[in-house]
């Protein structure tokens, strides 16, 4: 089988751990996200995570939440979010990851969404509200169309549920770093590493973890352990921040690099995978 | 202990009607960090609800601290009023705190127990599953806090003093359109991070399994009771049983016991708001499509993209935009028949209650009463409706007031 490109960009940052950030699609607008996306490719990203606003997401903390509200009273409608990744694809070459609930993917049919997904440029799937008892019809629609399916996996989840995540998923697996909604955290709970740890006993693709990783030290905790860190809520803070205090869309944009930047910086250039 | 035909009971996933040509309803749609608390409860109850000493205990509670059984009471005037079948009510308004929702706080603060958690949390619209879960809380000296939108805190003032004088705290939701539904994704968003010494007490027969079907067994006791009182009474089985649904729980529990006595008639009544216009009505099962929310797959009232819509009611305990999953089974199945009421229709039946029989009804059950008047009607005076009267008014007389012209407040 031939590596997606989600596994061929984070084999690529395998050296110094990837960053994956994270954004809400139409949040302030579609312009600007897809600003803040191709920013990201330039600064050599291995994939982004493209939230896709939900009314009513009971994973998000208040950040993504507030972001999801004023994307949909704008107007921000799905179609909105595959017309941007149809024209970022081809521009550039950080895989794209869909985030969203599955009260969305099922109105739209399933099969459908995949496809549709696919086919504008998608690489992987992440659905945080399908829990691997309901995943079977989910990670094979992802796949048959082509998409990596991306479990996730929490500090509260037993060790046969990890093998059963594990064996529906692909391109990564998502470990939530913190028991509770995504937002960010002072710390990272100290048990994170021996949880990858264990995770990476039952399986040989990479492991992301996300969900409170917030800062440049978490990004340099988390790849010293894990094969990418992900962030969303501190670079959906700072557009809030940015868009609250009337930056127009490049300095937004210039913002939203600046902290990327800062972000990246906690990637490890040399660390040593061997351990 | 409950007992239904198998055919109604979901399957090892939580799914209702599940077949080859259908998905069925129900499951779990939650975050994964939640999967552990729910297959923990999912655990616990399956071992409690074959333990009779589990049963006895919480009839025990039911009998002396909630007051049951409640009564079955034939209303006369009513029924001569209406000019038709005989309209029975199942007084679930002389329950302590004055609706069904005690039946169920009070069996799963007993499950809370069971697990070791000393806090619950909960959300309410109205107020009254607040209060009932406060309740429970204050007689089992657990801490417990509970959620409500910022919009039901504005209307339902007196309902949150209720829960802060019972040592429960209250939090007001800001989020979304600041009320049911954004209130049930606060909870379950606190859940994430504290269940580990926290039970989340749902209050209506929804939410990933096994919620939904373990609030229906706690609830079935109206149903049991009613089925065993109508004999009594009448010597026969009711032709009907018609109960109001926003999550649906009064009519699961009183349906629940009937399923399996095909004779029997079960009407469903939702809110149908101003005339089931989009955005201004809750009429679930019968405007929405099959969908997910809160962790189930039911109907629900969402747009194109499956962002929820907007609901409205004059009952703030039934402006939910989805409904317990066995609901929608139980529609597919075609064993209940779903009918809709609206905001004045349900105003009507609320005054006419209170003049024929002198019961002031919730507003939730005036939709039921609303759908009885009219079917009695069209039957025989021999034929019994038996109507779930599932809560009193008292909460809603200020409002009923302000709509009617005929009641202005201090505010």
């Amino acid at each position: 089988m031939v590596a997606s490109r989600i596994e061929a960009q984070l084999a690529a940052s395998r050296p110094h751990g990837a960053l994956l950030p994270y954004f809400t699609s139409g949040f302030p607008d579609v312009a600007a996200t897809a600003e803040f996306v191709r920013r990201a490719d330039r600064l050599g990203v291995a994939a982004v995570e493209i939230g896709i606003p939900y009314s009513d997401s009971i994973a998000d903390g208040s950040v993504i939440q507030s972001s999801f509200h004023a994307a949909l009273a704008g107007g921000h409608r799905l179609q909105h979010t595959f017309d941007m990744v149809t024209q970022l694809r081809s521009t550039i070459s950080c895989a794209i990851i869909a985030m969203l609930s599955y009260s969305m993917v099922h109105r739209l049919g399933l099969r459908r969404f995949m496809e549709e997904a696919s086919r504008v440029g998608f690489d992987g799937v992440i659905l945080p509200d399908v829990p691997v008892e309901e995943s079977a019809p989910t990670s094979k629609a992802a796949q048959d169309a082509g998409l990596s399916y991306i479990g996730l996996v929490a500090p509260t989840t037993s060790p046969a549920r990890l093998r059963a995540t594990v064996a529906g998923s692909s391109g990564f697996v998502y470990q939530i770093a913190t028991a509770g909604t995504t937002g960010e955290r002072t710390s990272l709970a100290d048990t994170l590493k021996s949880e990858t740890a264990a995770l990476r006993e039952l399986t040989t693709l990479p492991i992301c973890a996300g969900f409170g990783v917030s800062t440049a030290d978490h990004v340099r905790e988390v790849c010293g352990f894990a094969d990418g860190a992900i962030v969303g809520s501190a670079l959906v803070r700072r557009i809030q921040e940015g868009t609250n205090a009337g930056l127009g869309a490049s300095a937004l944009a210039d913002s939203v690099q600046r902290t990327l930047e800062d972000l990246i910086s906690g990637t490890q250039p040399s660390r040593d995978r061997s351990e | 202990m409950p007992a239904l035909s198998s055919r109604w009971e979901p399957d090892a996933n939580g799914r209702f009607g599940i077949t080859e040509d259908s998905d069925g309803f129900g499951g779990r749609f939650v975050p994964e960090t939640l999967m552990a608390a729910v297959t923990q409860l999912e655990a616990v109850y399956a071992t409690a609800r074959q333990d009779r000493a589990f049963w006895t205990e919480l009839h025990d509670l039911l009998k002396h601290y909630v007051g049951r059984p409640s009564p079955l009471y034939h209303a006369k005037r009513l029924s001569e009023r209406t000019g038709g079948a005989q309209i029975y009510l199942k007084r679930e308004d002389l329950n302590h705190t004055g609706a069904h929702k005690i039946n169920n706080t009070m069996g799963q603060i007993l499950l809370t127990r069971r697990m070791g958690k000393q806090r619950i949390i909960a959300e309410t619209g109205a107020g009254q599953h607040g209060v009932a879960t406060a309740t429970a809380a204050a007689v089992c000296g657990m801490a417990c806090v509970v959620y409500m939108g910022a919009e039901d805190i504005r209307r339902q003032k007196l309902n949150v003093f209720r829960m802060e004088l019972l040592g429960t705290r209250v939090v007001s939701v800001e989020s979304g359109q600041k009320t049911l539904k954004d209130a049930i994704n606060e909870a379950m968003r606190d859940w994430m991070s504290t269940s580990e010494h926290t039970h989340y007490v749902i209050g209506s027969v929804m939410g990933p399994h096994p919620f939904p079907q373990m609030v229906r067994d706690f609830q079935s006791v109206v149903g049991k009771e009613a089925r065993a009182q109508s004999l009594a009474m009448a010597g026969k089985l009711p032709d009907c049983v018609i109960a109001c649904v926003g999550g649906g729980s009064n009519a699961a529990g009183i349906f629940a016991p009937f399923l399996d006595d095909e004779s029997v008639k079960l009407v469903g009544v939702e809110a149908a708001g101003e005339k089931l216009v989009e955005g201004r009505h809750a009429a679930t099962l019968s405007a929405g499509a099959p969908g997910i929310i809160h962790g189930m797959r039911t109907y629900v009232l969402q747009d194109h993209d499956g962002q929820t819509l907007p609901v409205h009611s004059v009952s703030a305990g039934l402006d939910y935009p989805g409904v317990g999953p066995e609901h929608a089974y139980w529609k597919e199945a075609g064993r209940v028949e779903y009918v809709h009421a609206d905001d004045d229709a349900a105003l009507a039946a609320f005054t006419l209650l209170c003049e024929t029989e002198g019961i002031i009804p919730a507003l939730e059950s005036a939709h039921a009463i609303a759908s009885a008047v009219e079917r009695a009607k069209t039957m025989a005076p021999e034929h019994m409706v038996i109507v779930n009267l599932s809560g009193r008014g008292d909460k809603d007389v200020v409002e009923v007031g302000r709509l009617l012209k005929r009641y202005v407040g201090d505010s």
